[in-house]
C-alpha cells in the first residue's frame, strides 16, 4: 500500500470518527480505550491460563467442557452475548477452528485474530483439506488421527484444549502457561516443549 | 446471499500467509475502526447482523482486494449513512415469538434445507442439501437472515451439525475428517432415522 492509500484511509476513519463523536455515539477517549485494551490486557494469555487451570485442575476441565462460559467466568473472564465451546484434543482426535464466512474468534480468551485466520486461503481450505492446511503451519498428524473441523457461524465460540505435552510432568501451572501459544488454542499447533527448559 | 464471504471449499486463493509475531492492529486507524464499530454497534446504531450482511454486500472483487478493516471502514461507512435519521437509542422491538423448545435432540440425522436467499444468512453454500448428525444442541439466538434486514427478532434454537468430509466433498472427502456447523433450526429438515 502506497503512502497516498494509507492517508486516504486515515482520512476516512478521521471523518468517520468526527461524525461518530458529533452523534453523541462515541468519544474519542472511548476509542482509545478500546485500543489499549487489546492492545495490552486482552490476548492468547488469558486462554493460556484457561488451558493451563485444565491440564492441572481435572475438575476444572470437567467444568471447563461441560460449560465454557461458566468455567471461564471463574477465572475472572467475562464473555458478552456468546457461548464459549471449548473441545478437547485426544490421542487421535485433532480440533482445528475455522470462520468460513466471516471472521468468529474466541477473542475474550484469544485477542484478535491474526491476519491469516481472517484470509481467504485460510477460511476457504481449513473445511476442504484441513490436513493439508495443517502441513502449511508445520503439523503433521499421524493418518489415523482423526480431524474434527469446527466452522463457527452462530453465537459460540470455539477454542481448542490441546492435549498436554509429555515431558511436563511436575511442571507448576505458571510454567505450563508459558508453553501454551494461541495457534494450539486455534489447532494449527501443537504446544512445543523446549529443550532447555528444566523446571 | 450467494457472496463471495462465503469461502468454504474454494481454492485458487493462494497459500496461507503467517506472519510470526504480527502486532495486534497494522496500523493506528486499523484500532480505530475496529474500536468505533464495537462502540457504534454496543450503542444500538445496528446490530451484528446488519454489520455482517453489509460487509458481505461489497463487490466481490473490491471484498477480496480490500484487508480486512478495510472492509470494515466501508461497511460502517454504508451503516451509519443508512441509519443517518437515528435519534437515538430505542428498546429493542418485541421478539417475533415466545422462545420455542428444540424440535432436534442430539444425534437426530438432519438435512441442510438447500437455498439460495437473496438476503443474508449463516447457512454456508458448502453445506446445503447435505445431511449431517446433530451433535449439540444451543440457544435460542436470533434468527439472522431476519434480523439483519430488520425483519423482526425471531429466536430460534441452533445445533451444531456435524458433517463428514464425505457427505459435504463427494468424491474429494476423506475417511477421518469431518466439520460441525452450528445452524439455525430453520436452516434444517428431519429426516427419519437416528444414528
Amino acid at each position: 500500500m502506497s503512502h497516498d492509500d494509507l492517508s486516504e484511509i486515515e482520512a476516512r476513519v478521521l471523518a468517520l470518527e468526527s461524525l461518530l463523536v458529533e452523534k453523541g455515539l462515541v468519544t474519542s477517549e472511548e476509542v482509545d480505550q478500546v485500543v489499549y485494551r487489546f492492545e495490552h490486557d486482552i490476548g492468547p494469555l488469558l486462554g493460556a491460563r484457561v488451558v493451563a487451570r485444565a491440564w492441572t485442575d481435572p475438575k476444572f476441565k470437567q467444568r471447563l467442557l461441560a460449560d465454557g462460559s461458566a468455567a471461564i467466568a471463574e477465572l475472572g473472564i467475562a464473555i458478552p452475548d456468546l457461548h464459549l465451546e471449548v473441545v478437547e484434543n485426544l490421542a487421535g482426535l485433532h480440533n482445528l477452528v475455522v470462520c468460513t464466512l466471516c471472521s468468529c474468534y474466541p477473542w475474550f480468551v484469544l485477542g484478535l485474530p491474526p491476519v491469516w485466520y481472517k484470509s481467504a486461503p485460510y477460511r476457504s481450505r481449513a473445511v476442504l483439506e484441513p490436513r493439508a492446511v495443517l502441513r502449511e503451519f508445520g503439523v503433521e498428524l499421524p493418518e489415523s488421527t482423526e480431524v474434527k473441523v469446527w466452522d463457527s457461524s452462530a453465537d459460540l465460540r470455539y477454542l481448542v484444549l490441546p492435549a498436554r505435552p509429555p515431558g511436563t510432568e511436575g511442571w507448576t501451572e505458571e510454567e505450563l502457561v508459558a508453553i501454551v501459544d494461541r495457534d494450539s488454542m486455534i489447532g494449527t499447533a501443537l504446544p512445543q516443549v523446549p529443550d532447555k527448559v528444566v523446571p | 446471499m450467494n457472496g463471495v464471504h462465503d469461502l468454504g471449499g474454494q481454492r485458487g486463493h493462494g497459500p496461507i500467509l503467517i506472519e510470526k509475531h504480527e502486532p495486534v492492529f497494522q496500523t493506528a486507524w486499523e484500532g480505530r475502526v475496529y474500536a468505533l464499530m464495537g462502540l457504534a454497534r454496543r450503542r444500538g446504531l445496528f446490530n451484528l447482523d446488519e454489520m455482517r450482511r453489509t460487509i458481505e454486500g461489497m463487490a466481490p472483487a473490491e471484498y477480496l482486494r480490500a484487508s480486512y478493516y478495510e472492509r470494515w471502514l466501508t461497511a460502517l461507512e454504508k451503516l451509519v449513512e443508512e441509519k443517518s435519521g437515528w435519534t437515538g437509542p430505542e428498546p429493542p422491538p418485541p421478539l417475533a415469538r415466545a422462545e420455542p423448545l428444540p424440535r432436534f435432540k442430539v444425534r437426530d440425522k438432519v438435512r441442510a434445507r438447500n437455498r439460495h436467499p437473496r438476503g443474508h444468512t449463516r447457512l454456508p453454500r458448502y453445506a446445503r442439501g447435505k445431511q449431517g448428525v446433530v451433535e449439540l444442541v444451543h440457544g435460542p439466538f436470533l434468527l439472522p437472515d431476519l434480523n439483519a434486514h430488520g425483519l423482526g427478532r425471531r429466536p430460534e434454537p441452533v445445533y451444531t451439525v456435524r458433517f463428514t468430509s464425505q457427505e459435504l466433498w463427494g468424491d474429494d472427502g476423506r475417511a477421518g475428517e469431518s466439520t460441525s456447523i452450528d445452524l439455525w433450526e430453520s436452516y434444517l429438515v428431519g429426516t427419519r432415522f437416528r444414528t
